[in-house]
């Protein structure tokens, strides 16, 4: 996502290796769609904190202030241009350069004491006694691969088959903190993708932790699958949306798993958003989906090709929009097309997408419409 | 009528010197006096009247035009070392913020200062405390 951010930053190293950011900006969803610029191929890692008072600098002084839908970075900067706005950010840096005196060592050594690595297990691991079965789905899907190869990254997955996105019970939010205490280090995170994630696990507690889970119903092995969607709250619960979310998310879900296809489909992000702001995320969707208002019904229309990665893409809208009973067809409609068409079942929908193009897709979502073209 | 807050709290405004607008540069003498500064204005065409001029004033139309403070800032980078006071719709959570950037004073409407009470802004008085420039200078 640091492509849709108004300033967004990436790690990065120079070719003397030395520690530094590529700096990103003017990206951002919601009513305006935009991919973010690079502002700075590198920027060395002590200069962050100038560098950012120079792009907020700038922008307060030329950014929009007469409508509030303008008032973002992503409208500035496409106003200005990349080049003038880059002129305008260099000059201002010199100045907060110049004035900056440098981090605090002590503050910094408090800070880097307080997000410190755990202190690792070095029990080493030996491989799981059980083979196959959920346990292994499991792993499959919800496992990413840790720094220290003894340990794991679990995400649990929030989207259990119909339940709504991103909910949890009190007593499942005590489950997690009391794992968090036994299996990993005290420490839990919660993620954009409405999922939560122990992030150092010692591989040996996996099938304890697994077991606890499942007791729990907190075990549903579905990550990155195309039940683990991103759906804001929708008409059920926001006040700005303008249709439901939550009942697409859950609908799609049972359907997919009614087919038995999710596992065959594998990697594949669909996100829904229940108005043009946007806080399901949409547009960087491989499959996003938005929800409007069309004369008191509500109609959804579909954007293919998005893509949250380091090649962060907007999806591109396919068509006319669907009635709410259209909708789950129309999906089935692209994920067979994707299944038909994908060359292996390694080739995951969006990298298919982006090999073909989108006709082949709409062709699927709009089967009458090629008809009439045909006739 | 308006008030004049500093960290000292509210006061009357005391001052009763001229008050200039842009115009005015370069048809008066403008030593000793006020100069109303747009807030979409170039600072580099005051230049030359800074070391003169003894008080900008700079409006602020609404709490969410933050350019003010930008201006602030780089007058005061430009070796302004008069009085620098914000006028208009500043809110007593920004008062550090202004005096951050190089306000000396804000002046704000009878009307304000009844919503804001004096104790809200006072509680500001240490902007000086708890910057973060401070906290990441080993300097200070």
């Amino acid at each position: 996502m640091t492509k849709a951010h108004d300033i967004g930053l990436r790690m990065v190293r120079d070719a003397q290796g030395a520690p530094g950011y590529e700096v990103i900006v003017g990206g951002g969803l919601g009513r305006t769609p935009m991919i973010g610029k690079v502002l700075r191929a590198f920027l060395p890692k002590d200069d962050l904190l100038p560098y950012m008072e120079a792009i907020l600098h700038v922008y307060n002084l030329i950014g929009r202030r007469d409508n509030k839908y303008k008032a973002r970075i992503k409208i500035t900067l496409h106003e200005t241009g990349i080049e003038e706005f880059r002129a305008l950010v260099d000059e201002a840096y010199i100045i907060k350069k110049a004035q900056f005196p440098g981090v605090d060592q002590d503050l910094l050594d408090r800070i880097t004491t307080s997000f410190a690595a755990p202190t690792y297990d070095t029990v080493p691991f030996t491989g799981h006694a059980v083979q196959g079965g959920a346990f292994a789905s499991w792993l499959d899907t919800n496992i990413t691969a840790h720094r220290n190869p003894d340990y794991a990254i679990v995400s649990i997955s929030m989207k259990p088959i119909g339940g709504t996105p991103g909910d949890a019970t009190s007593a499942q939010m005590r489950v997690m903190a009391d794992l968090a205490r036994v299996y990993g280090h005290d420490e839990l995170r919660i993620s954009h993708e409405q999922n939560v994630i122990l992030p150092h696990v010692h591989r040996r507690h996996l099938p304890d932790l697994y077991a606890a889970l499942k007791e729990a119903g907190l075990a549903t092995a579905n990550i990155g699958l195309i039940s683990d969607i991103i759906a804001c709250p929708g008409m059920d619960y926001c006040a700005l949306a303008t249709a439901r979310s939550i009942p697409i998310a859950q609908e799609i879900a049972r359907r997919f798993d009614a087919l038995k296809l999710e596992r065959d489909i594998g990697d594949l992000k669909i996100k829904i958003s229940g108005c043009i702001n946007a806080c399901g995320h949409h547009h960087v969707g491989h499959i996003g989906i938005l929800g409007l208002d069309r004369a008191g019904v509500e109609n959804y229309q579909i954007t293919l090709g998005g893509d949250a990665t380091e090649n962060a893409a907007i999806g591109t809208r396919a068509g006319p929009g669907f009635a709410a009973d259209e909708l789950i067809p129309a999906i089935e409609r692209i994920i067979d097309a994707y299944l038909t068409l994908r060359e292996t079942p390694d080739e995951r929908f969006i990298d298919a997408y982006n090999r073909l193009g989108a006709d082949p897709f709409k062709a699927a979502l709009y089967p009458q419409s090629d008809a009439q073209k045909a006739a | 009528m308006s008030v004049i807050v500093t960290d000292d709290g509210f006061a009357p405004d005391t001052w009763d010197g001229r008050i200039l607008e842009m115009s005015d540069l370069t048809v008066s003498d403008t030593a000793g006096h006020a100069l109303n500064f747009p807030v979409d204005g170039d600072v580099e065409a005051l230049r030359e009247y800074l070391p003169r001029l003894a008080m900008i004033r700079i409006p602020f139309a609404s709490s969410a035009d933050g350019r003010g403070f930008s201006l602030a800032q780089r007058l005061r980078l430009m070796g302004f070392k008069g009085r620098l006071r914000a006028v208009g719709d500043i809110i007593s959570d920004q008062y550090r913020h202004a005096r951050r950037t190089g306000f000396s004073e804000i002046e704000i409407s009878d009307a304000m200062a009844a919503r804001q009470p004096e104790e809200h802004w006072r509680a500001a008085a240490g902007w000086a405390q708890n910057d973060y420039r401070k906290h990441l200078s080993a300097a200070g």
